[in-house]
């Protein structure tokens, strides 16, 4: 029953002469173009868009939407990307006109609601962070993480201080050691050791007085708690160094622990993750940072004040050492105004309360999944763990078995793990079933696993089998790369 | 907890399975030094009804533009929606999936991501578009940094002070962290003496931020003998009219993408376009969907080009970015599928006109003059000749008319000085009211 036909790329369901849209008549005398605007500045023609009309568009997309897996629709343990149910009440607070509809440069006076939002929600996420000093600007994860940076960098230039690089473990978001590159410091890799915590002996050998920051991802990707990270805190800080908490991995400690108190100087909320997004096939997100109060008047401006005076909220520019802008206008402010009515959904015991049946959910799973596949970092985890595939190769001749498990899951109707990442557990496959499952799902999640596991190599080597399309030539598309349509190619 | 569903007995039975005598246990590994000993202090919890309560009392200390008549723009501008953007991206399908990592269950977001790709390339004559980036200031950073990386040039780049301030402001961010001088030129007739072979690249923005259109053949021409690359920041409606600026020479077009299809939103999220020509498509940052064929030699979509980004290449990649605007990018798409041709020539004709008429309608008063005889689009700039910009906001305010945007915050010497943007939305009996309270 797919519509193979609405389906087809927008410019082949083109005809000349069809139309989406009408639009007003010109109410205003008009004048032709070239009076306004010299030829040689118009194009000559109406750019070489498709024609189509509303009901095409809204076969061809809607379509579209039933290719894709997501939340809504099926079991997500991606890990490391917090897929939680996205609450349907904050999607409707969100789109109101009164916080959808409303100019960046309105006056203070005419938008004070939104920003005592956003004011409250700097507090709640210092609070939550522990780091009092709040940024809402950045838009994304990666986005928060430059922007520290560029704050630690903005620091030591004020202190005087040449501090060059940047230090992470080997575990770390790809985002991480990118970010240093941005922000100008060189980047060193830290080993972590067999359990998964970071090597303390190979971090002295690379602190030093040249050491700007150490980012930490803690809880880290293998769903570990490095319980080093106070004694590694106070090592980069004896250097004079800052401690940077990549924050991707919240959900797990909400109410139980606060980067603030075990030895982060900066941290990045995901609210998209934590604090239920949604995901948007892939952005917006948006990546508000919590610095200490040493830290916070170089944060990026401006941020949101209360005045007692005129018992009004304003938006405060803060003082000269601001390392300025990073995004234009507020940033994300849909995604906050969503994050904001979760946290207050929670409260304080919800949130942590959250934290504990993720927590749970993951734990559970694992004792479930370490029946059939290698867990090589314990039986306990944080809000996820990391499976490797690498003892099924010699059972069952497999390359590459955690693609091909990660396959075959879409038949049963699952969507896969994160896999081959971190990369350092060789044919990872990272579940993180989030607190929004329940006990019957991971169940069958589970033993779909086990069933999988125990088919024969042909057999998943071959999957998926029931997809529309099966192992895309990733090669071929970077060899060759086909990134636009054109009436050539068809 | 609205949204979790293990019963007391299920949390039992699964930490039996797990051999947990608690929940607090599966905490060891957090030292007990670093656990909060105390309830996190936060504002109690709220259902539904009492969220939506407590929601709408904040909503109604806000006046939504939807409440009175818009004229403000500078980067963020009140055109019309079409009803089956907010349809298609309200879909779960849509919304609550996530980046596509696996292909076979992603190929709605792909092939949306491919046709985004193609239409930015048609609306702006570029070669290539990535899958869309956070908004148009860092799309306009990113290009800069682009441009570094080609040309090899990091020195210097020029900035024409007609940009967008607060991109101008990102631009500054970024750029005085990593130690690259940013020249800033009043005006294109200043451009040549800021240009020599250590400059990287010229940004400039057409319509600029004043709503004048510049000639950006010339301007390529001009920076291509420099040896160095011309970015230019457009404004996607423009393009319905304005000569495309791949047909004009530019090597890196960015644009703030809430033009097309995406409400005010207090300035986000929003969606970063970013379009190149084909040579540099593997120093471009961000997501790229690319068409490829399945083992069964069916047509499909997946990320390409992924040994640019930072999961692969982590501290020597294009950028750090590694999500897209997805959601964004599909209210583009969207948007330029159902308007066509036709309507993007229509809606930037009709933009065109009616800012004309306002502008004329105001500079006949004798308190208003215009500040250039530039060609411009859909954005002007009056002064006042009285010195009272405030004073005139506050009074539009009252007749609930948003009259415009005050420039003195940028630009001390404008500060009798006012930006009026006039969208399609905007009919003749508004645009005479407008004018009407401004002159009264």
């Amino acid at each position: 029953m797919r519509n193979t036909h609405a389906t087809q790329l927008i410019f082949e369901l083109s005809t000349a002469g069809r139309s989406g849209v009408n639009l007003p008549a010109c109410d205003v005398p008009e004048q032709p173009r070239e009076q306004w605007i010299p030829a040689e500045l118009l194009n000559a023609e109406s750019p070489e868009l498709p024609e189509v009309t509303e009901p095409e568009v809204i076969r061809h997309f809607t379509n579209l939407s039933t290719l894709n897996m997501s939340v809504d629709t099926h079991y997500y343990p991606l890990g490391s990307c917090t897929m939680k149910y996205n609450p349907k009440r904050n999607e409707r607070i969100a789109g109101w006109d009164g916080f959808a509809q409303l100019h960046p440069y309105q006056s203070e006076d005419s938008i004070q609601g939104m920003l005592q939002l956003l004011f409250e929600l700097q507090q709640m996420l210092g609070e939550i962070s522990g780091l009092p000093a709040v940024s809402l600007q950045p838009a994304a994860g990666a986005h928060g993480e430059l922007a520290a940076l560029m704050v630690a960098s903005a620091y030591f230039k004020e202190l005087g201080e040449t501090r060059t690089k940047v230090l992470a473990p080997d575990s770390a978001h790809g985002t991480n050691p990118a970010s240093a590159r941005m922000a100008g410091f060189d980047f060193v890799t830290i080993r972590s050791q067999a359990d998964g915590r970071v090597d303390l002996d190979h971090l002295r050998e690379n602190l030093g007085d040249d050491t700007a920051v150490f980012m930490i991802t803690n809880p880290s990707t293998l769903g570990l708690f490095d319980d080093q990270v106070q004694q590694i805190a106070d090592l980069v800080h004896e250097q004079g160094g800052l401690i940077y908490l990549d924050g991707a991995n919240m959900n797990a400690i909400l109410g139980i622990a606060r980067p603030g108190d075990f030895g982060a100087d900066m941290m990045h909320f995901n609210p998209h993750k934590t604090f239920s997004g949604p995901h948007g096939g892939g952005g917006p997100g948006a990546g508000p940072i919590c610095v200490t109060d040493t830290l916070r008047p170089f944060l990026p401006n401006p941020t949101v004040s209360y005045c007692q005076d005129s018992q009004a909220y304003y938006l405060d520019t803060g003082d000269d050492k601001s390392i300025g802008r990073v995004r234009s206008f507020f940033g994300n402010v849909g995604v906050l105004v969503r994050a904001y009515c979760y946290i207050r959904t929670h409260g304080p015991d919800g949130l942590k309360r959250v934290s504990e049946m993720a927590v749970l959910n993951a734990n559970y799973l694992l004792s479930q999944v370490k029946e059939f596949l290698d867990v090589p970092h314990g039986d306990r985890c944080m809000h996820e763990f990391v499976a490797s595939a690498e003892p099924i190769k010699e059972k069952t001749g497999l390359k590459q078995p955690a693609m091909d498990i990660a396959k075959r899951l879409l038949d049963y109707g699952f969507h896969p793990p994160t896999v081959y990442f971190p990369l350092t557990v060789h044919e990872g496959l990272m579940m993180e079933p989030t607190e929004t499952e329940s006990k019957q799902t991971l169940d069958a999640f589970a033993e779909v696993l086990k069933t999988i596991v125990n088919e024969p190599a042909e057999t998943l080597q071959s999957a998926p089998h029931s997809t529309s399309i099966r192992r895309p030539d990733e090669v071929q598309a970077a060899r060759q790369p086909i990134v636009k349509w054109t009436e050539a190619t068809d | 907890m609205p949204y979790t569903y293990n019963t007391p007995a299920q949390q039992d039975e699964m930490l039996a399975a797990i051999g947990a005598a608690s929940i607090d246990e599966l905490f060891s590994s957090i030292p007990a030094s670093m656990q909060l000993k105390r309830a996190l202090d936060l504002p109690p919890a709220l259902g539904e009804i009492e969220l939506t309560a407590h929601m709408q009392e904040l909503a109604r200390q806000n006046t939504a533009v939807s409440q009175s008549t818009c004229f403000m723009g500078a980067g963020s501008y009140d055109h019309f929606v079409p009803a089956v953007i907010d349809t298609l991206a309200s879909r779960g399908e849509f919304y609550t999936s996530y980046t596509p990592y696996q292909p076979e269950v992603s190929q709605g977001n792909l092939q949306v991501m491919f046709e985004y790709q193609t239409l930015i390339c048609q609306l702006t004559g570029m070669d290539v578009s990535n899958a869309s980036l956070y908004d148009g200031g860092s799309a306009a950073v990113e290009a800069m940094l682009m441009a570094i990386s080609i040309t090899r040039r990091s020195d210097k780049v020029v900035v024409l002070e007609s940009v967008h301030p607060e991109y101008r402001q990102i631009i500054e961010t970024y750029f005085a962290t990593i130690g690259t001088e940013v020249i800033t030129v009043s005006a294109a007739e200043q451009l040549q003496d800021a240009l020599d072979d250590q400059t990287a690249a010229v940004l400039v923005q057409s319509p600029n931020f004043f709503g004048n259109v510049e000639d950006l053949t010339s301007l390529a021409e001009q920076v291509h003998a420099a040896g160095a690359l011309l970015v230019c920041s457009v404004d996607p409606i423009s393009l319905g009219i304005l000569k495309r600026p791949g047909d004009a020479g530019v090597d890196i077009v960015v644009a703030e993408g809430q033009s097309l299809g995406t409400p005010l939103l207090y300035g986000g999220p929003y969606l970063g376009i970013m379009a190149c020509r084909e040579e540099f498509v593997r120093r471009l940052p961000g997501r790229i969907a690319g068409q490829t064929v399945d083992q069964q030699g069916n047509r499909c979509w997946v990320l390409t080009l992924q040994t640019r980004e930072q999961h692969i290449r982590r501290e020597k990649a294009t950028s750090n970015i590694c999500t897209n605007q997805g959601l964004f990018a599909l209210r583009a798409a969207i948007y330029l599928s159902v308007m066509g041709p036709e309507g993007m020539g229509d809606v930037a004709d009709l933009c065109l006109q009616k800012a004309h008429y306002a502008q004329q309608q105001l500079t006949n008063l004798d308190r208003f003059e215009a500040v250039s005889d530039r060609p411009f689009f859909k954005e002007f700039v009056i002064r006042d000749k009285e010195n009272d910009v405030n004073g005139l906001l506050q009074k539009a305010e009252d007749f609930n008319l948003l009259a415009g945007v005050a420039l003195g915050r940028w630009y001390p010497e404008l500060e009798d000085c006012l930006l009026i943007a006039v969208t399609e939305k905007r009919t003749k009996d508004e645009i005479n009211q407008l004018v009407e309270v401004l002159g009264s």
